[in-house]
């Protein structure tokens, strides 16, 4: 609870296209409502760059795919209550899982040394310690800490997410008709 | 390295799409001795659709953005074309097609201007962090909020009418659509054209107003001479959807006129850089120092001769009086450039919901199938090109993809220098307030780093983790 007695949500998106967040503001004006009911502490969508206060919700978007990724989901799991696989990525892997069964070798010529418009005479391979260390696979969040929902989807339609919300903020259970999980 | 003694970090980069870290050096001094924008993350979509249908490709790929879906969807689609062979769609098809590139413009538009960058114009690049989101615009401006809300809802109806979904959806397959525009659907989306009109000039002028009124503030904000890249209709006008290269440089002079984006070999190419995993695009005969451009919506105002839209027009002529109708090559001035393209693209849907053609039932043509293809469009964020090779077995065997805010890597990191030398240099204390001011000039590109980062990589085997001085102080090893 945050000292307006609003509980906090924090969301954040790892290897994924945003596009769980998209949905989420989907919501269109009901984000109004939203934010009578919360408030929202870390997040893109505003400055808050680390976590200061322990929060109720975590939604997580995206799978990992990096150490960085690993230390945020962590970090999430720490600091929320309850945390919230959202969409395909988080969930599964999904589409950047789709790079699991490819030696990483290849793909690194690939994007780096082959491709039709590389301009690249040193052959140089970027490996500044400034960017995040890939893993060795893609993994869904909960091969890596433990989740307490799943939100399916590429994405999870605005609807589907504004009842989960409702509902956990409220207290009940989960009980998302069949038309909210149905996607595509 | 470059010598320092003082390392500022700001990670992650917020209110932008993606993943994205700025690392600022300062020497004993406080001068600024290195500043960079990293794109820290990838996934590969270049190797891993390899082997896939050619046909699955349009709805495969526009999942590197969320944002800006259809950019993906169409310039797949577009590149998917030529492989079947369709070198003329039906009218019906391409309409659509150009509708929902209009509805995806004004919600990503509506998405950067409202909920993204609007709390910076509003409340000053120093306000306090608990206020400066799109929550804080929602309680102080609550009436320009829910404009800014209800403009990119209506986009992404637009996009769900011709697509079947608001993200990620189905509607533009090789040689065509899938569906056409109901009469129902259509009269929906009339019902509130009006009201988007009126709310599309209500955020051009909020843009406007706050370029004119801070003019003098903002002309040098992260700004700096570049050349100018986009798509520009045969004619000479704005068009999202269709058209030939063609580039401009600081001065106005033209560097590509007019050519056969297909030939795009010929004349872009990337350099690759240790500390980013994003590339940095240049033209070829201007070499990696002088060649790289900007895109995006400041670019094609700046490579267009006119709008095909009254009202759109109107704000363009106004906007290149400010230069004297040379090139402008204001960062800031990115803002008033998308709300005139918001205003063209809110135009441009209300002409095509009065066209009967959307209604029409010939919606796929196929022709003599060819293996190989380019398609390029100007997304929201700037030119988008893809390039296919496809085998007899109908497998996608090479995938090239250089995304608009790509494009922008180099112009970003100069507006990042340029506001580090102004802004951060010579200060003892570094307020978040004057790191907000580096984001800032970031945000005016929108950068979509999740476009950004589609190219797959890894790290070496070996990491050495060197702090500011170049002392080594970590080492990961990778089996």
């Amino acid at each position: 609870m945050s000292d307006n007695g609003k509980p906090k949500v924090a969301t954040t998106a790892m290897c994924s296209c945003f596009g769980c967040h998209m949905s989420l503001l989907d919501i269109d004006d009901r984000i109004l409502q939203l934010v009578e009911l919360i408030e929202f502490h870390k997040s893109p969508i505003n400055d808050i760059k680390e976590f200061t206060e322990h929060c109720a919700i975590g939604l997580i978007e995206g799978s990992v795919a990096n150490d960085d990724n690993l230390h945020v989901l962590r970090d999430f799991r720490r600091n929320c209550d309850i945390l919230v696989a959202l969409g395909g990525c988080a969930c599964t892997g999904d589409i950047p899982a789709m790079r699991n069964g490819i030696p990483l070798r290849e793909c690194l010529e690939e994007a780096y040394i082959h491709g039709p418009t590389c301009y690249n005479p040193d052959g140089i391979i970027p490996n500044d310690p400034e960017i995040p260390l890939m893993l060795d696979r893609v993994y869904p969040v909960d091969e890596v800490v433990k989740i307490d929902y799943f939100l399916p989807g590429c994405p999870p339609p605005a609807d589907t997410i504004w009842a989960a919300l409702v509902a956990l903020l409220e207290g009940k259970p989960l009980d998302l008709p069949y038309e909210l999980i149905k996607y595509d | 390295m470059a010598t320092a003694t003082r390392r500022i970090v700001i990670q992650p980069v917020t209110r932008v799409e993606g993943h994205g870290k700025v690392t600022i050096l300062l020497d004993e001094d406080n001068q600024v001795t290195q500043s960079r924008f990293h794109i820290v993350e990838f996934r590969g979509f270049e190797r891993f659709i390899q082997g896939r249908p050619y046909w699955e490709v349009p709805v495969l790929v526009q999942r590197l953005c969320g944002i800006c879906p259809v950019s993906h969807h169409l310039a797949a689609a577009k590149a998917m074309d030529i492989i079947v062979g369709a070198d003329q769609l039906t009218p019906t098809a391409e309409k659509m097609r150009r509708l929902m590139h209009y509805g995806q413009t004004l919600q990503s538009h509506a998405l950067h201007f409202f909920h993204l960058c609007s709390p910076d114009l509003l409340f000053g690049f120093d306000a306090p962090v608990a206020k400066r989101n799109i929550i804080g615009v929602i309680a102080e401006y609550p009436d320009l909020a829910v404009q800014g809300v209800m403009l990119r809802k209506y986009g992404q109806e637009v996009i769900k009418a011709t697509a079947g979904k608001k993200i990620h959806g189905t509607g533009a397959i090789p040689g065509g659509i899938n569906k056409n525009l109901s009469i129902a659907e259509r009269d929906t989306l009339l019902k509130d054209i009006g009201q988007m009109m009126e709310w599309s000039r209500g955020a051009l002028k909020v843009a406007k107003d706050y370029t004119v009124e801070h003019l003098d503030a903002v002309a040098d904000f992260g700004s700096f001479p570049s050349n100018h890249l986009s798509l520009v209709r045969a004619d000479g006008a704005l068009d999202l959807y269709h058209g030939d290269l063609h580039a401009v440089d600081a001065e106005g002079n033209v560097i590509l006129d007019h050519v056969d984006y297909t030939d795009y070999l010929d004349y872009i190419t990337e350099e690759v850089r240790p500390w980013s995993y994003m590339k940095f695009p240049f033209i070829k005969s201007l070499g990696p120092e002088k060649g790289w451009y900007r895109v995006g919506p400041l670019a094609r105002l700046n490579t267009c001769d006119f709008i095909d839209t009254p009202e759109a027009q109107a704000a363009f002529e106004e906007f290149r009086a400010v230069t004297g109708g040379k090139t402008n090559n204001i960062t800031m001035a990115y803002h008033w450039a998308r709300m005139i393209e918001l205003l063209h693209s809110t135009e441009k849907i209300q002409e095509l919901l009065d066209d009967p053609d959307l209604q029409g039932t010939d919606l796929v043509v196929t022709g003599e199938r060819r293996d190989e293809a380019v398609g390029l469009l100007e997304a929201p964020r700037g030119t988008l090109f893809h390039h296919y090779k496809v085998n007899d077995r109908d497998e996608v065997v090479m995938a090239n993809l250089i995304v608009s805010t790509t494009s922008n890597n180099e112009p970003m990191n100069q507006a990042v220098a340029k506001v580090a030398r102004d802004h951060i240099a010579g200060k003892a204390e570094i307020t978040e307030g004057l790191l907000n001011h580096v984001e800032v000039a970031i945000r005016a590109y929108d950068p979509c780093l999740s476009c950004a980062t589609h190219a797959l990589g890894r790290m070496p085997l070996e990491i050495q983790l060197l702090d500011a001085n170049g002392n080594l102080i970590d080492r990961k090893l990778k089996q």
